[in-house]
């Protein structure tokens, strides 16, 4: 889908690039086509309409062949844009060369003569040079030059400062190679790149703007003439020749647009982030394409998750993030979902809700039930309602999930007006209350800061109020101390259970860290490659467990309640999801591992409160 | 926020001196004999004589840009040569035309260009986008001064709803409802490539913001849609689009230039245009001077309203 787009959008590029090729070859072969000579007048024949005999396109004023004048006019305009370009890139260029790869004082002092030159609009800047070099093509050629430097100096500065220092160049500086030959082989050619690039979007600009002049009459001079100031002349028979203005405008129009068109698809094409289909934007609610929801259980629990499966589709790809999962979550019951960074636990706490980006996520599979009621299948208002109202989240690292802009009181106004009839000022105090119950110190003033005015875990403890402001049923937190040291880690855990005892709220708590899960938690699942491996209570999965996964995870936690540790004793990594082995997922890192692991299906097999999903369970007999 | 605008104001002061600088060393650089330039090669030897004593030419350059930023400050620009008028009241007159223009011109150019790429970031890949994104590089192709022309010809040639050149009519006019009638097509024409460069940035702005974290946390409380694009969306893809504005503040002021010739509107940029086919450098210095200082000072604006948005700008 995503390379279509682009395919589609090249197509326009494509377009665009034919057009200007076709514009280019007539203007060069200009002296070989049979045309009518662009200078000589005929004034019986004058202002002769398009398509009349003789003149494809009229004549002018002065009885010139206007289609002749046209693509003589054409050629200069071209050759004028092209030679500013050139002239604005290679002075820009080493301008910017010079000043990033020296730095210290001639960056500066140079840097601020090119802020001061785009401190003026530019267009008077390139009418000042011409009033003092005079009206002339080459005048208006240079004054346009002039003016385009600073954007080159700019930009070739950026990206020299960004190599100057990269190891090649420190190598070649080692090596006792000069300065200037540093510049020349190991500077230039990677900064040619980006002026190729620089050029390519900048040229349609410059032959609009030496049009531009020519037009004003500033650039070139009868009987001389360029597209602009035929344009010019075109001009004063507005009324009665109306297509001796039209016809030069319509060639202007042209060149600019097919420029553009090329440079708009090439810088697409090169853009790693349009590739990856990043910047297409994630509808409020994830897509959900699933044959039909799964048939309700009789439960009691809180929330019920059947058999979800959440996929992201890059291109020809998809990621299976999460393969089928079960779980249920009791009134006032806390959850542990542990995995490793990749194991989909995020992304299956995310689909609850149908917050997973999606574009590219899919909830492909699977239904999730509050109080019975699926929300996958809700619409927009009524899963908006469901949202931050019944269900609250808490998600890692607020410093990007909170707005930055918004005083965080603010914040929490806008969640409960959401969902609330109260005033503001109703709305304000329950805040700062709620502020004070998680225990920030002098919340009344806290809640006018914004965000990056607040330490680490006072934005956390924010985090954990937002959730609360509607009194929720379930609070999903998504590794809400990973980013935070140990000792506030501490307070934010027993701050969280607190909570959830004195307001019997439901807790799903996703983490990668046993040992909170151990602290916190009355259940745990645990998560590989997108699918729940073990689950069972908290307790009794720590002193046994089953699956092979699990025991290696656990045995990473050398001391209960320490800090997180990396899972390097698990020798080799997870499977990528779009490429799942037959069988157990975790077979190819798994020191009991059979030749039955590696084919067909693994169910998860209950027994009692329990379930694991292997073949050879810790602590049975082979 | 006091201290902070303090700040910029005294940052000013080195971009205007700078600009000073720059617009002196332009009109000094005139090849040759000034005085000759400026007067053209038919000048009597005294004429130039005195004009090289008039303008100080006489004296070092250092002293000569004293002397001239000396008489800048208390107002006095010179004399213009082919109006016979002090520089400063003519600039000053026309200027108050521009700014009309360009005023009006930003205005749209602003709400359009936000309008458009907001509605194309909401719709991304649907066929409003497709097609409001191609007419936006339409947009930003078109040369302005013929776009003028064309619109000329449609409404005031062949519909004559609207007059085609001059800020008031010329019998009956000078009331405010003349003014904008008046001002409806070179305003609009002068907003087309700005609105055009206004909206695709909004669109990229817009679809950055829409993909950071904080969008999913305001879904997450259960803030309607509609609150997410407009308040919580565009508020943030502002910080970055505001820059560009002031900028197209300046693209809007040179502009200008090209749109006060097409419909003969008494601006500083058609003025500019006649100071140098008539080769009166002292006019075309102070028409640069004034639009360049209020070029800096909208960016100034830009900066404060930036500031005041975005509480970590300070910071």
């Amino acid at each position: 889908m995503v390379t279509l787009k682009l395919i589609l959008r090249n197509r326009l590029a494509a377009f665009g690039g034919i057009v200007l090729l076709a514009v280019c070859c007539v203007a060069l072969l200009a002296p070989l086509l049979p045309l009518a000579d662009p200078d000589i007048t005929d004034p019986v024949n004058r202002l002769k309409r398009p398509f009349s005999d003789g003149a494809l396109l009229g004549t002018d004023h002065l009885g010139r062949d206007l289609l002749s004048r046209l693509i003589w006019g054409t050629r200069l305009s071209l050759a004028v844009g092209i030679a500013a370009a050139l002239i604005a890139a290679f002075i820009g260029s080493a301008i910017g060369i010079v000043a990033g790869f020296y730095g210290g004082r001639i960056d500066d002092l140079t840097m601020r003569g090119i802020d001061m030159l785009m401190a003026f609009p530019y267009i008077l800047l390139a009418l000042a040079i011409v009033a003092v070099l005079g009206p002339g093509l080459l005048n208006a050629l240079y004054a346009v030059a002039v003016v385009n430097i600073p954007f080159f100096a700019r930009n070739i500065r950026g990206v020299t400062v960004s190599i100057a220092h990269r190891e090649f160049v420190d190598a070649a500086r080692l090596s006792g190679m000069g300065r200037l030959r540093i510049i020349w082989s190991e500077i230039l050619p990677n900064v040619l790149p980006v002026i190729v690039i620089a050029m390519s979007t900048t040229i349609g600009w410059m032959i609009l703007e030496t049009a531009g002049l020519s037009f004003l009459g500033l650039g070139s001079q009868p009987p001389q003439a360029d597209l602009g100031s035929m344009l010019g002349e075109g001009r004063k028979l507005l009324i009665n020749a109306p297509h001796a203005s039209i016809v030069p405008g319509v060639m202007i129009f042209v060149i600019v647009m097919s420029v553009n068109l090329l440079g708009d698809g090439v810088r697409d094409a090169l853009d790693p982030r349009l590739r990856a289909g990043a910047l297409s934007r994630p509808a409020a609610a994830t897509r959900v394409e699933r044959p039909s929801p799964p048939a309700a259980g009789k439960t009691d629990a809180l929330l019920q998750v059947v058999d979800l499966q959440t996929e992201f589709q890059v291109g020809p790809r998809t990621y299976k993030a999460v393969g089928g999962v079960d779980f249920e979550v009791a009134p006032g019951e806390c959850l542990g979902l542990i995995g490793e960074s990749g194991s989909g636990k995020s992304v299956t706490a995310l689909s609850l809700l149908g917050l997973v980006a999606s574009p590219p996520g899919v909830i492909a599979g699977g239904a999730v039930r509050l109080d019975g009621e699926d929300t996958l299948s809700m619409n927009g208002e009524a899963l908006r309602r469901v949202r931050g109202g019944r269900v609250a989240y808490v998600f890692q690292d607020p410093l990007a999930t909170l707005h930055p802009l918004y005083r965080v009181g603010d914040q929490m106004v806008e969640a409960i007006r959401s969902h609330r009839p109260l005033s503001r000022q109703e709305a304000w105090n329950h805040s700062v209350a709620l502020l004070e119950k998680v225990r920030i110190p002098n919340a009344a003033a806290r809640a006018k800061a914004y965000p990056h005015e607040l330490s680490g875990g006072m934005r956390q403890r924010v985090g954990i109020a937002l959730a609360l402001v509607n009194d929720p049923d379930l609070v999903i937190a998504d590794e809400p101390t990973t980013a935070l040291d140990v000792t506030v880690q501490a307070q934010v855990l027993a701050l969280l259970d607190e909570l959830r005892r004195e307001r019997n709220m439901a807790l799903i708590f996703i983490t990668h860290d046993f040992g909170v899960v151990a602290q916190l938690c009355d259940r745990v699942a645990v998560m590989y490659a997108g699918r729940i491996v073990e689950t069972g209570p908290t307790e009794e999965v720590l002193a046994a467990p089953r699956h092979p996964y699990t025991r290696r995870l656990i045995a990473c936690v050398p001391e209960l309640g320490g800090g997180r540790r990396a899972l390097s004793a698990i020798p080799g990594l997870p499977p990528p999801v779009d490429a799942l082995p037959a069988g157990c997922a975790f077979a190819p890192r798994c020191d009991k591992a059979q030749n039955a692991c590696r084919q067909g299906e693994v169910v998860l097999q209950s027994c009692g409160m329990r379930a694991v999903r292997c073949l050879f369970p810790e602590g049975a007999t082979p | 926020m006091l201290s902070y605008l303090i700040k910029r104001l005294i940052a000013l002061v080195p971009v205007l001196l700078g600009l000073t600088v720059i617009v002196f060393a332009i009109m000094a650089l005139i090849p040759g004999d000034p005085a000759t330039a400026i007067l053209g090669s038919f000048a009597t030897p005294e004429n130039v004589e005195k004009l090289n004593r008039d303008l100080g030419l006489d004296k070092p350059q250092v002293q000569q840009y004293l002397i001239w930023l000396g008489n800048l400050l208390q107002g006095d620009l010179g004399r213009s040569y082919s109006l016979n008028r002090p520089v400063l009241d003519e600039v000053l007159e026309r200027f108050s035309a521009t700014l009309i223009l360009a005023g009006a011109a930003l205005l749209l150019c602003t709400i359009w260009g936000l309008l458009i790429g907001i509605w194309t970031a909401a719709r991304q890949y649907g066929w409003t986008d497709k097609i409001l994104t191609f007419v936006v590089l339409i947009g930003i192709s078109v040369p302005s001064f013929w776009l003028g022309l064309l619109l000329i010809l449609l409404f005031a040639v062949e519909l004559r709803w609207l007059p085609a050149s001059g800020m008031f009519a010329i019998y009956g006019g000078g009331d405010l409802p003349d003014l904008l009638r008046h001002l409806i097509l070179p305003a609009l024409t002068l907003s087309v490539v700005a609105t055009g460069v206004i909206a695709r940035l909004t669109r990229s702005a817009m679809l950055e913001v829409l993909r950071q974290d904080f969008i999913r946390t305001a879904r997450a409380k259960g803030v309607s849609e509609t609150r997410v694009l407009y308040g919580h969306a565009f508020k943030a893809a502002l910080v970055s689009i505001i820059p560009v504005i002031g900028v197209q503040a300046g693209f809007v002021l040179g502009g200008a230039v090209y749109i006060e010739t097409v419909f003969q509107w008494p601006g500083v940029g058609r003025m500019l245009v006649q100071a140098i086919s008539t080769r009166d450098i002292l006019l075309v210095q102070g028409g640069v001077i004034v639009v360049a200082a209020s070029y800096v000072l909208f960016n100034l604006l830009a900066d404060l309203s930036q500031s005041w948005l975005d509480p970590r700008v300070k910071a």
